[in-house]
């Protein structure tokens, strides 16, 4: 369990780190938290032959508001968000997604971005960032920085939309006004694990009218799962418990689930119609 | 004679939770684990085992480029197997090759080492390592593997059913007649997944080498380090004087570490053959494949009774699939002996007839883990327990009571005698503290709310402090060769050596290898009550063979009844040599010598005399001894019992969310009689890591093999031990019945916990499930069987493994 | 295979300084272990899971088996060796750990000492279900957490100076086990 051998940078700055990935993009890793990429290390199923390690450039953690929308640095590690003040419910729903990622010990160090890049299909981060349309911003030497939707972000499993010469350094989602609710409700075997399925939605609600509905699925394919049919379900209707039931029942028929020892395809549609429910509260 | 503890401190040492004596040293990070000892080595070489990657295999070749140092089955010249071996006409015994020499037989198998400079470059060597192998077909389950049509796992004669290695049974005289008489027969079938004892500390080895001396060193995690030096001694053709075998600080062992390790051998072996020093620290990895394995076990029981819940006559046949090689020293036979000869646990059943099978198959092998198959037992009997009831219109707590055990001592259907216990004692005691009244009125209530609780019972009894008899009795009567070894490891007893030195200070030298039981403690409070002194003048040393003398070692909660009885012993021996000297210096007789706080007191003055000065004087002034015996002050204590039996109930209130088929555990009692309490805070711990590790089998945790025999959960993200989070708080009731099976009054109490967790957990779950008419009988009862269960309206039942189809059908 | 030189690294750990060469696969905890010679902390699965190898680094709880020594150059360490005040008085998370017998095996021990202890210096008001929380970081295989919950809680009173928090030394009056946390 100890990695294989690698290089190692560490730049201070992203211009530098931009410029060992240039080097040698398909040999080099960029190294955020490490809490995903270094298990995988340490098994020896990741074995870059080298790390550029951006934990020493300043300025690329953190959060910002700009208009109407909050920008999360890429270094932002998952115990800041889980403490962000943020009002609204932007910051409702990133405290209780940040309180599921892994422990105490994991947060302190993971990073918002590095859960992106990672592309984990049970990821928090990559559900939150589906569910909002998030704008995920890449640089590169060669071409500078370019903005990627998330909705063509993410690809398949432990594969995005970056190439191997980016780094994705930060991402940006839609402030919330308080017509939406938003939240998440996640299954996992056990207090941090990675869920089995884990539901995202937000929806607005207008004179008691849904007049926008988002809802992503993790564990239930290779990336986030937007449900097209939940959103369809409630889009337009009066915002009630049955009409949450609906939502989660259009769901658990729109998804194709795979199966692991954890739980079958059947198992994990009984999950979503369980916890969509649950992530979005009584109305 | 029974009692509740009553939370008054005691006059004695024995009865208080005192802190730990091991613990200071642990808390400030100074403990020595065996990987420290390597850390501490900086010269030391490392070790990798290149395993297999398949189930079943012919190897073709293994090569390692220049520059790797590799060591095969080929260069183990002269090294013999491990054979471990019972004396009975059903058991099958086969060779365990220190590496895998022509064929493979279980994914995890190690086949090769390499050494190097360090662990990662040990590893970088590994990766350069190229094996092939030949698969060929391979025995994943129980059914196929006595199908008449699967391949034989070992090339050897199988008495009986095809890789059918243990084949017991116990057939009462009158039984067909009961049981045909019975008003009412209750059939079940119940099972577990395979599981992982899963130490935090995974196995470690640290092999040195002497050149002055030519002795090897072997620090080991180990469970029994005398056994151990036996095993490699005899492998490797050397005498046991030329190894010394220490287990240091021991980070866990739960059963997993008293079994004799491949690896172990061969790391002696490779430190001999280079005259290095070498370790081998395993990975989390290596420790979920290779590190043996248990549980995975298949009852099927019918349990006959009159209408009034009396059970008359128990049948059943149960299957361990013990996988792929036999453990030593207590071999295969150890699930499927115990569970034949224990089945019935604290209940009086007059007819039995069981079969109960150990059976081969390409699967990493199976060894005890804490429990052994007692889990199962008890899971067996109280569903048959629950059912019944449910079937017979009677109460779940009355159709206990009148079945279990009230006379004493009870002589079971398999010849086991019961000794002094409590079990309807402890069940009325659980029931009473669960409230069940309260309970039902709150579970009506929730049910209303859409909410889903159950309570679930179990009683067992515990064997425990095994000694020789209770081993040899596993054996059919042999006598030894004229010149020949019988072969056969028959466990038991345990030595201790006492001594005190010319300043007072005394050494316990034990046999008994602890492994995180705090059982330096517990000996000194026994020892201290005998000598009246104080825990401070009082060193315990343990585990290592060059300092203590031969013994077997901490496994089958034996450790505090035999090796507490031998301290018991030694110790009061002592005081009896220090009487007779005192009184000869204050006058009186040695019965009138109290020995309190340091001192040997003539009862009813104030003359006493230190016990430092009576040692310095036994040491220094010979010549004037009073008793003209030897100028030493040393005592050996030996103990055998026959073994005793502890007992307890569990109740668990749990609730289900139906919709995702998650347990809740709202509340978890158990009323525990382990007899005499001698640290009371080590017994509760040992309770709550037991019952933690019987949560986690009821609900967690799960060795999973694909269909090609290849091992999936291979880390803590697949192999799921509970977090604090999973855990309920533990409400433990203490009764107190003392036996004379064990000197000390203590019964064992490692196991316990774990042994009784899962049965109450499933019949709560069960409980909890009866609106849907669906009842867990498949452990661990994890979220989506449980869903699927509620889901699809079906009992919670093993999914057997499909069985391959003959070759000749498969055309 | 050419494998990567050893780099120089400096460490401060547990207020003392080292200067250590190691190749940059080298983990903080094996550094720690083997180039620091501090073997209090412990590798129990060696994937970040189990928690025994738990530090703080600059105050916060990390997983060293997580984190490459390289990446620790300049950041203050603290590790199971560092909690005592000094050779004669334990940490009150220590003290109040052998109290409650919050121990058995004692491997996963450091971790859980070094996680309960950098937490409550810094949230000395957590509540019991917050302290759960943090608890459910680490495995033990020993104990049930039972004694780990109550002798954090135990700890916490302590450190905040409450005098029922026991931590006199008296412990022989500790008959009270088994039951609910005081």
């Amino acid at each position: 369990m100890k990695p294989s051998p690698f290089e190692y940078v560490a730049p201070t700055s992203m211009e530098e780190a931009l410029a060992v990935l240039a080097g040698d993009p398909d040999e080099t890793k960029v190294l955020a938290g490490g809490q995903s990429l270094v298990p995988m290390m340490n098994f020896r199923l990741a074995r870059p032959e080298r790390l550029v390690d951006i934990n020493r450039i300043p300025g690329i953690a953190g959060t910002d508001v700009v208009a109407d929308r909050l920008v999360i640095r890429t270094r932002t590690r998952h115990l800041a968000l889980q403490n962000t003040s943020l009002p609204g419910p932007l910051g409702h729903l990133l405290r209780h997604a940040a309180a599921k990622v892994g422990h105490l010990p994991i947060r302190t160090r993971g990073t918002f971005g590095g859960s992106l890049a990672h592309c984990d299909a049970a990821s928090e981060w990559c559900l939150v960032a589906s569910l909002l349309d998030a704008d995920i911003t890449a640089e590169s030497q060669a071409r500078g920085s370019r903005t990627i939707a998330a909705a063509d972000f993410f690809r398949s499993i432990f594969t995005t939309a970056l190439e191997p010469d980016e780094i994705l350094t930060s991402v940006s989602l839609p402030l919330l006004d308080d017509s939406w609710t938003a939240g998440i409700a996640e299954f996992a075997r056990r207090a941090g694990d990675f869920g089995i399925v884990t539901a995202t939605a937000a929806v607005q609600v207008v004179d008691g009218t849904v007049t926008e509905a988002r809802v992503s699925l993790g564990g239930v394919g290779e990336v986030p799962f937007r449900s097209v049919a939940a959103e369809s379900t409630m889009r337009g209707e009066a915002w009630t418990t049955d009409l949450i039931t609906a939502a989660a029942q259009a769901a658990a028929e729109e998804v194709d689930p795979p199966s692991d020892i954890h739980g079958d395809a059947a198992y994990r549609r009984d999950l979503v119609r369980a916890l969509l429910p649950r992530a979005l509260g009584r109305p | 004679m029974t009692g509740t503890t009553t939370g008054a401190e005691p006059q004695t040492w024995t009865g208080r939770a005192l802190p730990r004596l091991e613990d200071p040293a642990i808390l400030r990070g100074w403990g020595t684990y065996v990987a420290d000892v390597a850390a501490r080595d900086p010269g030391c070489l490392h070790v990798r085992f290149v395993r297999s990657a398949h189930a079943s295999g012919r190897i073709l070749s293994i090569t390692a480029p220049p520059g790797v140092t590799m060591f095969t089955a080929a260069d183990l010249d002269g090294v013999q197997p491990i054979r471990a071996v019972l004396h009975r006409p059903d058991f099958v015994a086969v060779a365990t090759p220190v590496l895998a020499t022509d064929v493979v037989r279980f994914v995890g198998e190690p086949i090769a080492l390499v050494v190097a400079d360090s662990e990662a470059e040990a590893e970088d060597a590994l990766d350069r390592v190229e094996v092939e192998i030949e698969e060929l077909p391979a025995v994943l389950s129980t059914q196929h593997a006595v199908s008449g049509h699967a391949p034989l796992v070992h090339d050897v004669e199988f008495p009986g059913d095809p890789n059918t290695v243990v084949d017991g049974h116990i057939h009462t005289d009158g039984f067909d007649a009961a049981f045909a008489a019975a008003d009412r027969v209750v059939a079940i079938q119940v099972s577990s997944a395979r599981q992982s004892a899963m130490p935090l500390e995974a196995r470690a080895a640290h092999a040195a080498y002497d050149r002055a001396t030519g002795r090897s060193t072997l620090h080991a995690t180990l469970q029994m380090p005398h056994v151990t030096r036996t095993g490699i001694a005899d492998s490797l053709g050397i005498s046991e004087d030329d190894l010394r075998v220490v287990s240091p600080d021991v980070g866990g062992g739960f059963g997993a570490k008293m079994t004799l390790a491949r690896e172990d051998i061969a790391l002696v072996w490779v430190s001999r053959r280079l005259r290095r020093d070498v370790a081998w620290i395993e990975t989390r990895e290596e420790n979920f494949l290779a590190a043996w394995h248990s549980r995975e076990q298949v009852y099927d029981i019918e349990g006959a009774f009159t209408a009034d819940g009396d059970l008359v006559a128990l049948r059943g046949d149960l299957v361990c699939d013990v996988g792929a090689y036999c453990c030593s020293p207590v071999t295969w036979g150890v699930e499927p002996l115990m569970a034949l000869a224990e089945l019935p646990g604290p209940y009086k059943v007059e007819h039995y007839s069981v079969r109960s099978r150990g059976i081969t198959t390409n699967k990493c092998p199976i060894a005890p883990y804490r429990g052994v198959s007692r889990p199962m037992q008890v899971l067996a009997m109280e569903r048959l327990f629950d059912v019944a009831a449910a079937e017979l219109e009677l109460d779940r707590v009355d159709i206990r009571h009148r079945n279990l055990i009230s006379e004493f001592p009870h002589r079971a259907p398999s010849g086991l005698v019961l000794d002094q216990a409590s079990h309807q004692e402890t069940l009325a005691a659980a029931v009473e503290l669960a409230d069940l009244s309260d309970f039902r009125a709150r579970q009506a209530a929730a049910r209303e709310a859409g909410r889903y609780l159950g309570i679930g019972i179990s009683c067992f009894a515990e064997r425990t402090g095994y000694g020789t008899p209770a081993f040899v009795a596993r054996n059919q009567p042999y006598e030894l060769p004229r010149t020949a070894s019988p072969d056969v490891i028959t466990p038991g007893y345990e030595r201790v050596l006492l001594t005190m030195d010319p300043s007072g200070g005394v050494v316990l030298r034990i046999g008994a290898a602890p492994h995180g039981q705090g059982l330096r403690t517990t000996l000194t409070q026994v020892v201290c009550d005998q000598l009246g002194i104080s825990p401070e003048a009082v060193r315990v040393i343990d585990s290592d063979t060059d300092a203590t003398p031969y013994g077997w070692g901490s496994f089958a909660s034996r450790a505090m009844v035999i090796a507490g009885g031998a301290s018991m012993l030694a110790a009061q021996d002592l005081a009896e040599r220090l009487r007779g000297l005192a009184a000869a210096r204050l006058g009186g007789l040695p019965d009138d010598i109290d020995l309190t706080d340091g001192a040997a007191r003539l009862r009813g003055t104030d003359d006493a005399v230190a016990l430092s000065v009576l040692a310095r004087d036994v040491y220094h002034s010979a010549h004037l001894l009073p008793d003209k015996g030897q100028p030493a002050l040393e005592s050996v204590g030996f103990y055998d019992p026959s073994g005793t039996f502890a007992n307890a109930c569990h109740v668990a209130e749990v609730e289900v969310d139906v919709e995702t088929g998650q347990v809740d555990i709202h509340r978890f009692l158990v009323a525990e009689d382990a007899g005499r309490l001698i640290n009371p805070a080590i017994v509760d711990g040992q309770i709550h890591g037991g019952v933690a590790q019987g949560v986690a089998n009821a609900l967690y945790e799960e060795l999973v093999y694909d269909e090609r025999g290849v091992l999936v959960t291979t880390s803590l993200m697949d192999y799921l031990p509970p977090t604090v989070h999973e855990m309920p708080s533990i409400e433990i009731l203490h009764l107190e019945t003392i036996s004379p099976a064990s000197l000390t009054g203590a019964k064992g109490v490692g196991e316990g916990g774990t042994i009784g967790a899962p049965a109450a957990l499933a019949n709560a779950i069960s409980d909890a499930l009866e609106p849907f008419g669906v009842g867990v009988f498949h452990l661990p009862a994890t979220p989506h069987r449980v869903r699927a269960a509620i889901r699809d309206g079906e009992d919670l039942h093993v999914v057997a493994r499909p069985v391959p189809r003959p070759e000749k059908e498969a055309d | 295979m050419s494998i990567p030189s050893a780099v120089p690294v400096r460490l401060y750990v547990n207020g003392d300084r080292y200067d250590v060469s190691v190749e940059p696969r080298r983990t903080l905890a094996d550094a720690l272990r083997e180039d620091c010679g501090l073997t209090g902390t412990h590798l129990g699965c060696e994937h970040g899971v189990c928690g025994a190898c738990t530090v703080l680094v600059d105050g916060q709880p990390m997983r060293s088996c997580l984190m490459f020594a390289v990446q620790a150059e300049g950041s203050s360490v603290r590790t199971v060796e560092g909690l005592a005040i000094d050779d004669t008085t334990l940490h009150p998370v220590q003290q109040a750990f052998w109290e409650h017998h919050g121990l058995q095996c004692g491997f996963c021990t450091p971790g859980f000492l070094t996680l309960a202890a950098g937490y409550l210096e810094e949230h000395p008001d957590a509540g019991e279900a917050e302290l759960r929380d943090v608890l459910s970081s680490n495995l033990c295989r020993c104990t049930g957490y039972q004694n780990i919950v109550k002798a954090t809680l135990a700890a916490q009173q302590a450190m905040n100076g409450d005098p029922d928090g026991d931590t006199d030394g008296d412990t022989d009056t500790d008959a009270d086990v088994g039951g609910e946390p005081a």
